[in-house]
């Protein structure tokens, strides 16, 4: 009986504690972040306006702003900027994909010993702040920084190459700084794979570049899709950036939220802003985790 | 945090509290302050005067301390807003809590001019005392301006900027403005002539076209980015401010590369702006932030702090006790006649303020 009652209490617990931490860490920010978006913005502490108040005896006022929401549909300016992170998030990922899987199948088929030493060299640029990273970008893509004088005293250019400040040092710093991320899941996968598999297809007569692109690649969809996901989704909301090393014209919503929560002290807008984004990125990764979920199920 | 340190640490709080309500101006002050704009014993002095031990976190922008303000509890005993239009907007929110000028000897000294024009906002002065002034104005590299445009070229004007022909030609060795829609409409403003507070929507158009005409001609919109850029010559020309100009030259000058630095308040007018000090109503220990106030009032504390950072402080008492170098200066303590011409940036309500940064974002984003 009391073997029955702490197995039932074991398992509340082992569904519990999920919920408990989605619903204290996603739900309740996202609830606090949703209601301040309803709300107008005012000058005090804190500086937006509640949604309800008791205005006499049992008449309790409730009142709900959604001109934050319509000026977000009207302004175009916040739609291009979407666009453009969306944009600049999908080139870095296929960048981060294109560099990262080589660099990830390399380490995966390294010799155990040399791999623990390759996974450091990926996971050491964190030891240091992301911030000083990104700032280091700037001395070394400067005009004069190390990379124009380097080049001009091999005499490859004649003038400093224009790269801090544009669209392509964002994707530079972008690249750099999210790498790690579609390297590290791509290598876990890739290290689970069954190297059998690929001995199977070899006596079977499959080329090794054939067998990769049907054994290999389909294999490590998951891995692709877990790296591209860490990659896409921080890199749409980024502010650092594109703040640091982008061209004073390049918009991106991240920038966007900045000027509407410190410039504007516009909290509300800012809620609204982060609440489409939130939308935005949640309806591909529910399509995503079903697409997998349906591929699971046709596998079984 | 374990339990013991979690006691330990309210203890502490529980024990400090009571000792500030005891009346003892002991314990901590937590400093919220611009960075670079203490000189570097300003603080240990103060420690070892009153034996409150200080605690600075710095920030680059109004903006953040502002929204630290707003979002409450900032745990913050002294900060250093620009009067206009943060600390008045901070006291019509009713952010501050009223000075004790019993605890405040020195304010006497003050220049009654900036007393009486903060006075403006703040009635009596009961919140806010003046820290330091200066001007946004042209941070020029003199050689490259004249390489460009001629021997004779003027340099105290805003034409550099804001004329296409000029600008084109300064394109190359680098033209930034301040990342700011209050600072560049109302140089710009002042360019045309035109009051550079108007907020009448001709005005703000002309203004924003003649932006859009420089827009092609500028290299980025920063607030602090210039003042290295200056120092190594990869900018010609900066709007920027007066103090963080001669910070440049003086680090120009100690690299010693040949680069030279001068700031220059354009002709056709300049924001005046006066940086105050204020305890947040919220203010843990607002005893030492008094303490530390006096201190601030000190004419020897605040020389040496105005010979460090380059700006003009109000205190009268502490004029003849800066270098002369910097107190003859007419770019730091301009001329009556020059002050003439200076303007200060005046009130705007919330929603204009939206319009003009919502405005400045698509301008930036030359759309």
């Amino acid at each position: 009986m009391s073997h029955r009652h702490s197995h039932r209490l074991s398992r509340l617990l082992n569904i519990g504690l999920p919920y408990f931490w989605l619903g204290l860490f996603f739900l309740l920010p996202f609830v606090m972040v949703l209601r301040i978006s309803l709300a107008e913005p005012t000058l005090a502490q804190p500086p937006y306006t509640a949604l309800w108040e008791w205005v006499e005896q049992g008449v309790l006022q409730i009142r709900l702003n959604l001109a934050n929401f319509q000026l977000l549909r009207e302004d175009d300016i916040y739609l291009a900027a979407l666009l453009n992170s969306l944009w600049v998030a999908l080139v870095g990922t296929v960048c981060c994909l294109l560099l990262g899987y080589p660099m990830a199948y390399a380490i995966a088929t390294a010799p155990e010993r040399r791999r623990i030493l390759l996974l450091m060299l990926i996971i050491l640029p964190f030891w240091t702040s992301f911030l000083i990273r990104v700032y280091a970008w700037i001395g070394l893509l400067n005009a004069n920084g190390l990379l124009n004088t380097f080049l001009l005293w091999l005499g490859v250019i004649d003038e400093p190459l224009k790269i801090l400040h544009t669209q392509m040092a964002v994707y530079i710093g972008v690249v750099y700084s999210y790498l790690p991320f579609m390297i590290l899941p791509l290598y876990a996968n890739l290290t689970r794979l069954d190297p059998t598999l690929l001995e199977a297809a070899a006596d079977l007569g499959c080329r090794p570049f054939r067998a990769f692109l049907r054994v290999t690649l389909p294999l490590s969809m998951p891995g692709i899709v877990a790296g591209s996901m860490l990659v896409f989704i921080p890199v749409v909301g980024e502010f650092v950036i594109p703040d640091l090393l982008g061209s004073p014209g390049s918009l991106m919503i991240g920038k966007l939220m900045w000027t509407e929560f410190f410039a504007n002290k516009d909290w509300p807008l800012a809620s609204a802003l982060a609440i489409v984004l939130l939308a935005v990125l949640v309806v591909p990764f529910v399509l995503m985790q079903r697409l997998q979920q349906d591929d699971e199920g046709t596998r079984t | 945090m374990t339990i013991q340190l979690f006691a330990q640490r309210f203890l502490f709080s529980a024990f400090l509290l009571a000792f500030s309500a005891l009346g003892h101006a002991e314990g901590q002050v937590h400093i919220y302050n611009w960075n670079d704009y203490f000189a570097e014993d300003t603080l240990s002095g103060f420690q070892a005067r009153t034996g409150i031990r200080p605690v600075l976190d710095v920030y680059d922008a109004n903006e953040i301390l502002e929204a630290k303000l707003l979002a409450g509890a900032s745990g913050y005993d002294l900060i250093f807003p620009t009067a206009h239009p943060f600390a008045s907007r901070h006291l019509q929110a009713g952010l501050y809590q009223p000075l004790d000028k019993t605890k405040l000897p020195g304010l006497d000294k003050l220049d009654p001019a900036i007393m009486t024009s903060l006075a403006g906002m703040d009635p009596g002065n009961a919140h806010l005392v003046p820290y330091m002034w200066g001007t946004s104005g042209l941070g020029l590299n003199p050689d490259k301006v004249k390489a460009a445009l001629g021997e004779d070229a003027p340099m105290d004007t805003w034409a550099l900027i804001f004329d296409p022909e000029k600008a084109a030609k300064l394109a190359g060795c680098g033209i930034s403005l301040l990342d700011d829609p209050t600072e560049v409409f109302s140089a710009a403003l002042a360019y045309l002539g035109k009051d550079p507070n108007s907020l009448a929507p001709a005005d703000l158009d002309a203004a924003a076209e003649l932006i859009k005409a420089a827009h092609p001609h500028v290299r980025y919109f920063h607030s602090s980015q210039y003042i290295s850029d200056l120092a190594n010559g990869s900018l010609c020309v900066a709007h920027g401010y007066s103090g963080d100009v001669l910070q440049a030259r003086e680090r120009a000058d100690e690299a010693d590369k040949g680069v030279k630095v001068v700031y220059r308040i354009p002709r056709e007018g300049a924001a005046l702006w006066t940086d105050v000090m204020a305890i947040p109503k919220d203010a843990p220990n607002p005893e030492a932030a008094h303490a530390l106030i006096a201190y601030l009032l000190d004419p020897k504390v605040i020389a040496a702090v105005s010979d460090y950072v380059y700006y003009a402080n109000p205190n009268l008492a502490a004029t003849p006790l800066i270098e002369a170098e910097l107190r003859e200066d007419p770019e730091i303590y301009p001329p009556a006649e020059v002050r003439a011409r200076l303007f200060v940036p005046s009130e705007r309500s919330e929603r204009e303020l939206r319009t003009l940064n919502r405005l400045w974002t698509r301008l930036k984003a030359n759309r």
